[in-house]
């Protein structure tokens, strides 16, 4: 039994230590919002936060988390550069197929944790490991720029 | 699986399945459109199995639910609800096709609930399509009329529902927003209001539409209807489906194309904690578990032993070799006008080539998934299919049971880009959950996603030319070798062995060329599965045609912009387009040390587009994408921010290909296995945009594929024009490397 605190709230799973975190959160927990892309931190759909930062949930194994907070994007949007992204992504039309925005969204609201005013080679260092297929990559950029200004 | 087999397999599943009769008629070109996905309302399309049976109006007749065709259901609270004919892969149909209909309906498009449809190719289907397929940029031309005529027929029956209950003249009355307004009375009534009356109205079949000068709708940037459950994780995909009681599945195919299963030893795999079972089907192998992980581990401690057949020696050099023993003999004539043979003789100058693209994955960011659960009252399936209603025959065809007692839910497509065009992954699923008690997610690892993809097939092009004089083409032979996906696919379509998707472009280059000769082979590549391809015969034409144009121009010692010029008189759209394009860049200006430009120009899909694409190419040479000018001549535009966004989306997608993909063949497996070994773009290398739209009031054309299609060959032309090396086979990749 592992105890994990997602999203506030403290969870008892029964897996395995080496079980990463991203099959926890979607199949023992049913929250399936934060997306399997590719199994080896290569794409970043799986992005979640640990204690704020990002971190790639599908290699990162459960025992490593201790009892720092997972949050995901289910529950991104109650902070409050979560909420700014979130409507600068509504506002810009970033998204097509979506699959890969959790993960985008969760690496630009790290990415706003640690630049609140971040510039081009700085969102590139972010937001490089997020793949998006639909190619929304010049609209991430522009919505990341947008929402730093309305949260300053 | 092989070609035979599915080729078989289509053959019975059309003289099983009478609805599909349509689907014969199918002459268009099937594609690929984009990635995808949207949810809104529809969290879960439960769907019952009665409404998958029965149509929309049969079923809501009489009751407090105004239904008079298959894509409006208006209930007594006003509500509205249309139900999608296309899916959602992020081409912004979800949005694009409630304003259809908003527009006729006379509702505001943001308070329209969407529910994905039923499996139904007799309400559902794509007239140019002839099934309830989304694919080959068809959305918005295919349901043009049918939608503002849908919304239309209804908005007509409110109107004399409320006329009718106030007595006056129709013509008094006047629908605005949901709510009919009698202005010289100053009375109202809203749509929910007059469902019941407005439902014992017999319903028209044809009322007048719109002049498009009146449109409020049609032509804005209304919002996406999609993506506010896209930013909070709440939108579900097929990968999301969570039924009661689900199981989990990872497979392991055979690793050679056209390998089998001999033996499996799952004695370890069974005694690992959360492995439940294991499953054998055809070629792959099953271990299901209490969640993904579980399954996953158990899959690493099976010993399988796999007859690997006929093709293990087989690479990728054996398969271009066999479509280049191909292209020496004559092929099934797609064009053939004035006499190209005898003017090549006669020409000034001649120039012969041969160009190569290779086998690519679709990649998609949602892995191939299917859940499914047969039981004793049949099968449900919940699975983000582009072709609902195939997925739907050929599970009841696999399970020997009558169509109807197959549910399927449909889903929102993380990206389809014509990998969701097939059912093999659903297949596989119902041969699974047949052996499994209860719901069974399978999910395909990221490395069974790209090794066991159906991949776009390799092409392999001869084409020469010969110039008059002044440098003009007077003679102009193309040859295209290679897989048809058509004739697997829809084999009407191809007609005296030509596929019209092969070549599509080819046989009708937009340039005036007194003396052509088009014509096709058909090889298959083994046992390696071919499918469609974002931007499909126009992304590999466009690639050849548009280089090939360039090389007559250097040939032709004419600036390329202006060679084109001179031939697209034929073409006036794409020569506007071309204008424009040429007049937003810096095309002529002078290009510093290590800088190119290129250009290319694209008309399929019922739109025309021109590129102008800069580009530097680095001491190392690699190529860095700076900017791309595009001017867009797509008709009537429906939502010009979704034209923006499947412009910038369709070039990224064409780009990852041009500059880096290609799946490789030795020993006859897929060499690549994941992101790290198949780049695709990131948001360091994506270039700026500088995108324009031409207003138009030409029939609206597609949108999904002509960006992706466009910009290969502007691409390559700029590489020529940095570094004077011809790009003749794709991808770049470290072509240009010292």
């Amino acid at each position: 039994m592992a105890t994990l605190n997602i999203n506030g709230t403290t969870h008892q799973v029964d897996a395995p230590d080496d079980m990463p975190l991203l099959w926890v959160i979607r199949d023992i927990i049913g929250l399936t919002g934060t997306k399997f892309g590719c199994g080896i931190a290569q794409c970043g759909a799986c992005t979640v936060h640990i204690d704020g930062q990002a971190a790639r949930s599908c290699v990162l194994p459960i025992s490593a988390i201790g009892d720092k907070k997972i949050t995901t994007i289910e529950a991104v949007g109650e902070t409050s550069a979560g909420k700014s992204i979130q409507k600068a992504w509504l506002d810009l039309e970033v998204m097509q197929c979506g699959y890969c925005q959790s993960g985008q969204i969760m690496s630009a609201c790290s990415l706003l944790g640690q630049h609140p005013h971040p510039n081009d080679e700085q969102i590139d260092t972010a937001m490089a490991g997020n793949i998006c297929r639909c190619g929304t990559y010049p609209r991430i950029r522009a919505a990341i720029k947008v929402a730093a200004k309305e949260g300053a | 699986m092989s070609q035979g087999l599915i080729q078989g397999l289509t053959d019975k599943y059309i003289v099983a399945n009478p609805p599909r009769r349509n689907f014969l008629k199918f002459a268009a070109s099937v594609s690929a459109t984009t990635a995808g996905g949207m949810v809104l309302s529809i969290s879960m399309p439960a769907l019952s199995q009665d409404k998958q049976t029965q149509s929309y109006d049969e079923l809501e007749a009489g009751k407090n639910v105004l239904a008079p065709n298959a894509f409006i259901k208006i209930d007594t609270n006003g509500e509205v609800t249309m139900i999608m004919p296309k899916v959602e892969m992020g081409q912004g149909v979800y949005t694009s096709l409630p304003m259809l209909l908003a527009e006729e309906l006379e509702v505001d498009v943001q308070t329209v609930k969407l529910e994905h449809a039923p499996p139904n190719d007799k309400l559902y289907g794509d007239a140019m399509l002839g099934a309830q397929v989304t694919g080959g940029s068809t959305s918005i031309r295919a349901m043009w009329d049918p939608l503002r005529q849908a919304g239309a027929v209804c908005r007509s029956l409110l109107v004399t529902a409320a006329a009718q209950k106030w007595k006056v003249d129709e013509s008094t009355c006047q629908a605005r927003s949901g709510v009919i307004y009698h202005e010289a009375s100053g009375r109202k009534l809203g749509y929910g209001e007059l469902v019941k009356v407005a439902s014992a109205l017999p319903v028209l079949t044809k009322v007048a539409l719109k002049d498009p000068k009146d449109f409020k709708v049609i032509g804005t940037s209304a919002k996406r209807l999609d993506t506010p459950d896209k930013v909070n994780g709440l939108a579900k995909f097929g990968i999301d489906a969570h039924p009661d009681k689900v199981k989990f599945a990872v497979i392991a195919t055979s690793p050679v194309f056209g390998g089998k299963l001999i033996s499996v030893d799952d004695s370890r795999a069974l005694k690992m904690p959360g492995v439940l079972q294991v499953v054998k089907v055809d070629n792959a192998v099953a271990v299901i578990g209490i969640h993904t992980w579980a399954a996953k581990r158990g899959l690493g401690a099976l010993e399988i032993k796999w007859d690997e057949g006929k093709s293990t020696a087989v690479k990728t050099g054996d398969l271009i070799q066999d479509l280049r023993d191909a292209s020496k003999k004559p092929g099934a004539v797609a064009k053939k006008e004035g006499n190209a043979a005898s003017a090549f003789k006669k020409a000034d100058k001649t120039l012969s080539v041969e160009y190569e693209q290779p086998f690519l994955a679709h990649a998609t960011m949602e892995p191939m998934n299917c859940t499914v659960e047969v039981g004793a009252s049949g099968c449900d399936i919940w699975v983000g299919t582009q072709i609902p209603t195939f997925a739907q025959g050929m599970a009841a065809k696999t399970l020997g049971i009558p169509v109807e007692k197959v549910r399927l839910h449909n889903f929102l497509i993380g990206g389809g880009f014509g990998r969701r065009l097939e059912f093999d992954g659903v297949v596989q699923a119902v041969k699974i959950a047949k052996q499994v008690k209860g719901p069974v997610k399978v999910i395909w690892t990221r490395e069974e996603d790209i090794q066991h993809d159906m991949f776009r097939p390799y092409y392999f092009d001869r084409i020469s030319a010969g110039l008059d004089a002044k440098g003009k083409p007077v003679s102009w032979s193309h040859r295209i070798v290679g897989s048809s996906v058509m004739a697997r696919f829809a084999p009407p379509a191809v007609k005296n062995g030509v596929d019209p998707d092969a070549v599509e472009v080819s046989a009708d280059p937009p340039y005036e060329l007194p003396n052509l000769y088009v014509d096709y082979v058909r090889v298959e590549p083994r046992d390696v599965p071919t499918a469609f391809w974002r931007g499909v015969g126009p992304t590999r034409g466009t690639f050849v045609v548009e280089s090939f144009i360039d090389e007559l121009a250097a040939l032709a010692k004419v600036d390329p912009v202006k060679y084109r010029l001179e031939l697209l008189n034929k073409t006036p759209r794409l020569k506007n387009a071309l204008q424009l394009a040429v007049s937003k860049s810096d095309w002529g200006k002078p290009l510093a040390k290590g800088k190119g430009r290129g250009v290319s120009v694209m008309h399929a899909f019922g739109s025309f587009l021109a590129m102008i694409v800069e580009i530097t190419v680095n001491p190392q040479g690699e190529v860095k994408v700076d900017k791309v000018v595009c001017a867009v001549d797509c008709g009537l535009t429906v939502n010009p921010n979704t034209v923006l966004a499947q412009i910038e989306g369709g070039v990224i997608f064409g780009l990852s290909a041009v500059l880096y993909n290609e799946i490789t063949i030795k020993n006859g497996r897929v060499e690549q296995t994941n992101f790290n070994d198949y780049r695709v773009m990131r948001i360091n290398e994506t270039p700026v945009f500088d995108i324009h739209l031409i207003k138009s009031a030409e029939a609206p054309g597609g949108i999904g594929e002509p960006g992706t299609a466009a910009i290969g060959a502007a691409l390559a032309n700029a590489v020529f024009s940095a570094t004077g090396k011809r790009i003749r086979k794709l991808p770049i990749g470290n072509q240009l490397q010292a």
